[in-house]
C-alpha cells in the first residue's frame, strides 16, 4: 500500500502540471528577467503571467504582488518592513499568541530593538477577542498582524471584522494577514477587505518550495529586508526564481479553480475521521474550533494517555504520515505554543496530533487511518 | 550565414542543465516531504538537504556545517553584511568601488548608521590592490568584503593575498564569489575567507537558491526570523529541489572545471581576435586575470544599448552591463571606477560565454557585430565621417 499523507499543512505534493511547467521554464525560458534581450523579455513575460494569476486569485492589483522566497520571508518582510518604515509614526505592534514562529520571532527581535508588542490571548477555540484588540489599538500602533487560518488547529479568524475594527480605531494602523494556510483553501477577495498586507506560500498549495509572495496594498510602504537590485520594485532584490514563480502562479490558478470542490472534500474527510474515531469509542479530544467552523484541511486531536510522538511513529509504521505540531519547530519536541495558548491540560498537550488534508486524499484512506489509529491507541494505552 | 540564437549572457544567468533538473525532479514528484517533519518523508528530504550540504562543502573545501542554503547570491551577501553589522553595531568596513549592488547598497545603508565604509579604488584593469586594503585597515575595521571576480569586466581579484592580510590582522573577510564559483577553483581555506557567497543559477543550477559559507565559530545575526532551519541563520521551509539542484550543478561544474576552462578560454581568444579586427575596440578588464569566457568590450562612437538592440534583433543575447542595472542607462559604476570616460563606458558590451557556446556561435556574433558597429558609427554625430576607419587606429 502507498503512504497516506496527512501532513498537508507542512507541505503539499506539487501538481503534475506545475512540475512540468517548472521543468519547461527551467530548461527553456532560463533568461534573467532583468536582461534587455529576448531571453530576458521571455523570462519577464513568465513573471508577468504568474503575477497576474496570483493577483486574480487574490482579486488585487498585479503591481501589489511581491514575490519572495517563501512564507517566512513574506512574513518577515511584512513585519520588519512596516516596523522600520513607520517607526517615526509609532513603535507599537499587536499580534496574537498563536502566530507562526516567523511572525513571533520577528516581533521578538523588534522588541529587542525598542518596539513594543502586545500578544493577544485566544480562547479555548483559538479565537481572539475583538474587544480586547480594540482596547489595545492606540495612536502609535503601526501594525496588527494576525494569522487567517492557524496552521496547527485551523481556527479561522474573522479578519474582515478585525480589519474594520482596526481602521475604525486608528486608520493609520496597517493590518497584515498571514494567509499562508488560507490562500486557495478559503474563498475570499482582498479587494473588499480592510487588509493592507497578506502573505502566502506556494508549497502549501501544491506549488514548489522556495517561493512565496507578499501582497501590499497600494499606498502602504515597506523598508526592504535586503538590498541589491531593482527587482520587485526594489522591495525584494535578487534575480527572480522564474521557474518557481511560474509554478506558483499555475498552482494558485489550479488550486483556486478547484477550491470549492476541494474544500467540500476535505471537510467531509475531516468529519469522517473525527466521527470514525468517536465511533470506535476512543478517548479523543478535538483541539480548536468546532469542526464546521475550522479550516477544511486541518484537524487537531489529542489522545489522552498516549504520547503524540509515539503515536506518530506507530502510524508511520503503517505508512500514515501526520504531524505533532507545525513542522517548522516539530524537530524539537516542545509542547506547541498554540495548544498551550488554548489552555490545554498537559495530557492533551503531549498527545496532540495534527491531521491535514489535501484534494489528493480520499475516503478509503481515512477508513484505513481510523483503523490504524484505533489499533495503535489501544495497544499504546495498554503499555 | 543563417540566423541563429546565441546566448552570450552567462554572467546574468545560465541555462539549467538537463542533469540538474533530473536530479531535482524526484523531489518535486514523490519526495516532497518537509525536511522538518518528524516522519519518514521528512527524514528523507532532510537527508537530501544534508547530502547536498556535504557536496557543497566538499567542492569548497569546507566542513558541511559551514554551509548555509539561502534564496540566492543577493541574500547571501546581505546576510553577511547585515549580519555582521547587527552583531557589531558600529565599526569600519572595507570594500571596493566595483562590488555588486548587493554589497554596495548595503554598505551605503550601513554608512548612514554607525558604520564607516571605505570604497577602495581599482586600477585601469579593475583590480583591487592588496596594499591599499592594508593601508585602509583601522583598529575599528570589522569586515573586509571584496568580490572574487567582477560581474561586468570579469577581473579576478587577489583574494588570497587579501585573505592572508585579513588573517594576519584578525579581521573578518567576505568574498562575493557569485561569478567565480563554477569557473575558478574556489577553496575557502586556500583563499583565507571567513564568508563566501554563491548563487546556483550562475553555474547552470536553478534560480532562487544560493549558499553561504560561514567559517565555524563566526556568528551572524539572521536577516529573517522564524523556525530553526539552517540553524536559524536562514529560517523557512527548505527549497529541497533547489538545494539538490545547486549541489548537483556545483558538483558537475567543479568536476568539469579544466575542460570547461580550456573550452571557454579558446572561445574567448577567438572572440577577442575577431573584435579587435572590427577596429576601434578596447577590451575592458584585466588582459590575463579574467574569468574564462568573459569579455567586456567598448567600441568608440557607439552606444552599448544600440549594439545590444542590434544584436538582439539578430538573435544574440548579450548585455551592456550587469543585468540588475541594465534597465538604467547610467554608465556602469565599474567602468567609471576603472577610469573609463563616460562615453566609452556607455559604449561597452558584455559577452559572457558558457559551456554550450561553440566556435560557430562566436563567428556568428562577430559576423553580426562587424557591420552593426559600422552602421552605428555612420549614424553617430560624433564619428568623424570624413575619415576612413583605418585613419582612426590608435584612437
Amino acid at each position: 500500500m502507498n503512504e497516506i499523507y496527512l501532513d498537508n499543512s507542512s507541505t503539499t505534493r506539487p501538481f503534475r502540471e506545475v512540475i512540468d511547467l517548472i521543468t519547461d521554464i527551467s530548461l527553456n525560458s532560463y533568461g534573467n528577467p532583468s536582461s534587455l534581450h529576448y531571453k530576458g523579455i521571455e523570462a519577464e513575460r513568465v513573471l508577468k503571467k504568474a503575477r497576474y494569476e496570483i493577483a486574480r486569485v487574490l482579486m488585487s492589483g498585479e503591481d501589489e504582488i511581491y514575490f519572495t522566497s517563501g512564507g517566512t520571508e513574506a512574513n518577515n518582510l511584512a513585519i520588519k518592513g512596516t516596523a522600520y518604515r513607520y517607526r517615526r509614526q509609532g513603535k507599537h505592534l499587536i499580534t496574537t499568541a498563536i502566530e507562526h514562529p516567523s511572525i513571533l520571532n520577528s516581533l521578538y527581535r523588534l522588541q529587542k530593538e525598542g518596539f513594543t508588542v502586545d500578544y493577544l490571548p485566544v480562547n479555548d477555540q483559538g479565537y481572539i477577542s475583538l474587544e480586547r484588540l480594540g482596547q489595545l489599538i492606540k495612536t502609535d500602533t503601526i501594525l496588527v498582524s494576525i494569522n487567517h487560518v492557524n496552521n496547527e488547529i485551523g481556527t479561522i479568524q474573522p479578519v474582515e471584522q478585525i480589519g474594520k475594527l482596526i481602521k475604525q480605531r486608528n486608520p493609520r494602523t496597517l493590518f497584515h494577514v498571514d494567509g499562508v494556510q488560507s490562500f486557495c483553501k478559503l474563498s475570499f477577495s482582498l479587494a473588499s477587505w480592510p487588509v493592507d498586507l497578506f502573505s502566502c506560500s506556494a508549497h502549501k498549495i501544491h506549488g514548489p518550495k522556495g517561493v512565496g509572495a507578499l501582497w501590499v496594498k497600494t499606498g502602504a510602504r515597506l523598508t526592504p529586508l535586503f538590498e541589491g537590485g531593482e527587482q520587485e520594485q526594489a522591495w525584494r532584490p535578487g534575480t527572480e526564481n522564474v521557474a518557481g514563480i511560474a509554478g506558483f502562479g499555475l498552482a494558485a490558478k489550479l488550486s483556486a479553480g478547484q477550491q470549492k470542490q476541494d474544500a467540500a472534500l476535505m471537510h467531509s474527510l475531516k468529519h469522517s475521521l473525527y466521527q470514525g474515531l468517536l465511533d470506535q469509542n476512543l478517548k479523543v479530544k478535538l483541539n480548536g474550533p468546532p469542526l464546521e467552523e475550522g479550516a477544511p484541511h486541518i484537524l487537531n486531536l489529542s489522545f489522552p494517555g498516549v504520547k503524540g510522538e509515539v503515536l506518530l511513529h506507530a502510524l508511520e509504521e503503517q505508512k500514515i504520515l501526520v504531524s505533532v505540531g507545525s513542522a517548522c519547530h516539530s524537530r524539537r519536541p516542545r509542547p506547541s505554543h498554540v495548544l498551550q495558548a488554548l489552555g490545554l491540560e498537559k495530557q492533551c498537550l503531549d498527545s496532540a496530533l495534527r491531521f491535514s488534508f489535501s484534494s489528493f486524499n480520499n475516503r478509503r484512506e481515512i477508513e484505513s487511518v481510523i483503523h490504524h489509529i484505533t489499533e495503535a491507541v489501544k495497544s499504546l494505552s495498554r503499555i | 550565414m543563417g540566423r541563429r540564437l546565441v546566448y552570450m549572457d552567462h554572467s546574468a544567468t545560465t541555462p539549467l542543465r538537463e542533469e540538474v533538473i533530473k536530479a531535482m525532479e524526484p523531489f518535486f514528484r514523490e519526495r516532497y516531504g518537509n525536511p522538518s517533519s518528524l516522519h519518514s518523508w521528512g527524514r528523507e528530504t532532510r537527508q537530501a538537504v544534508e547530502s547536498a550540504r556535504r557536496k557543497v562543502g566538499l567542492a569548497l573545501g569546507s566542513e558541511p556545517e559551514e554551509i548555509y542554503f539561502t534564496g540566492g547570491g543577493t541574500e547571501s551577501n546581505n546576510i553577511v553584511l547585515q549580519g555582521i553589522a547587527r552583531r557589531r553595531g558600529k565599526g569600519h568596513i572595507i570594500t571596493s568601488s566595483i562590488e555588486h549592488h548587493a554589497v554596495l547598497d548595503v554598505c551605503r545603508d550601513l554608512a548612514t548608521g554607525g558604520f564607516q565604509v571605505t570604497y577602495l579604488p581599482v586600477d585601469r584593469y579593475g583590480m583591487v590592490d592588496p596594499r591599499e586594503v592594508e593601508e585602509a585597515i583601522t583598529p575599528g575595521t570589522v569586515l573586509i568584503s571584496i568580490m572574487m571576480a567582477n560581474n561586468e569586466v570579469g577581473t579576478i581579484q587577489p583574494i588570497k593575498e587579501i585573505g592572508n592580510l585579513a588573517r594576519l590582522k584578525n579581521i573578518l573577510f567576505h568574498t562575493d564569489a557569485v561569478q567565480a564559483v563554477g569557473k575558478l577553483p574556489v577553496k575557502v581555506n586556500d583563499l583565507g575567507v571567513d564568508f563566501l557567497s554563491l548563487s546556483a543559477h550562475k553555474f547552470n543550477g536553478p534560480k532562487g537558491v544560493g549558499a553561504l559559507y560561514v567559517r565555524k565559530g563566526v556568528s551572524l545575526a539572521p536577516l529573517c526570523n522564524g523556525g530553526g532551519q539552517e540553524r536559524k541563520l536562514r529560517p523557512g521551509t527548505e527549497n529541497v529541489p533547489g538545494i539538490v539542484g545547486l549541489a548537483e550543478a556545483l558538483e558537475l561544474a567543479m568536476g568539469e572545471l579544466s575542460p570547461r576552462t580550456a573550452h571557454l578560454v579558446a572561445l574567448q581568444k577567438r572572440m577577442e581576435e575577431g573584435l579587435l579586427k572590427i577596429g576601434g575596440a578596447t577590451v575592458n578588464g584585466h588582459p590575463q586575470l579574467r574569468l574564462p569566457g568573459h569579455i567586456n568590450v567598448s567600441f568608440n562612437y557607439v552606444e552599448g544599448e544600440s549594439l545590444l538592440l542590434g544584436l538582439d534583433l539578430q538573435g544574440v543575447a548579450a548585455s551592456s552591463g550587469s543585468a540588475c542595472t541594465s534597465g538604467s542607462i547610467d554608465p556602469s559604476h565599474v567602468l567609471l571606477a576603472m577610469g573609463l570616460e563616460p562615453e566609452v563606458a556607455r559604449g561597452s558590451l558584455r559577452l559572457t560565454m558558457g559551456w554550450e557556446n561553440t566556435a560557430e556561435d562566436v563567428d556568428y556574433v562577430l559576423g553580426v557585430l562587424s557591420p552593426l558597429v559600422k552602421r552605428l558609427r555612420k549614424i553617430s554625430a560624433h564619428y568623424p565621417q570624413s575619415r576612413s576607419w583605418e585613419g582612426l587606429k590608435g584612437v
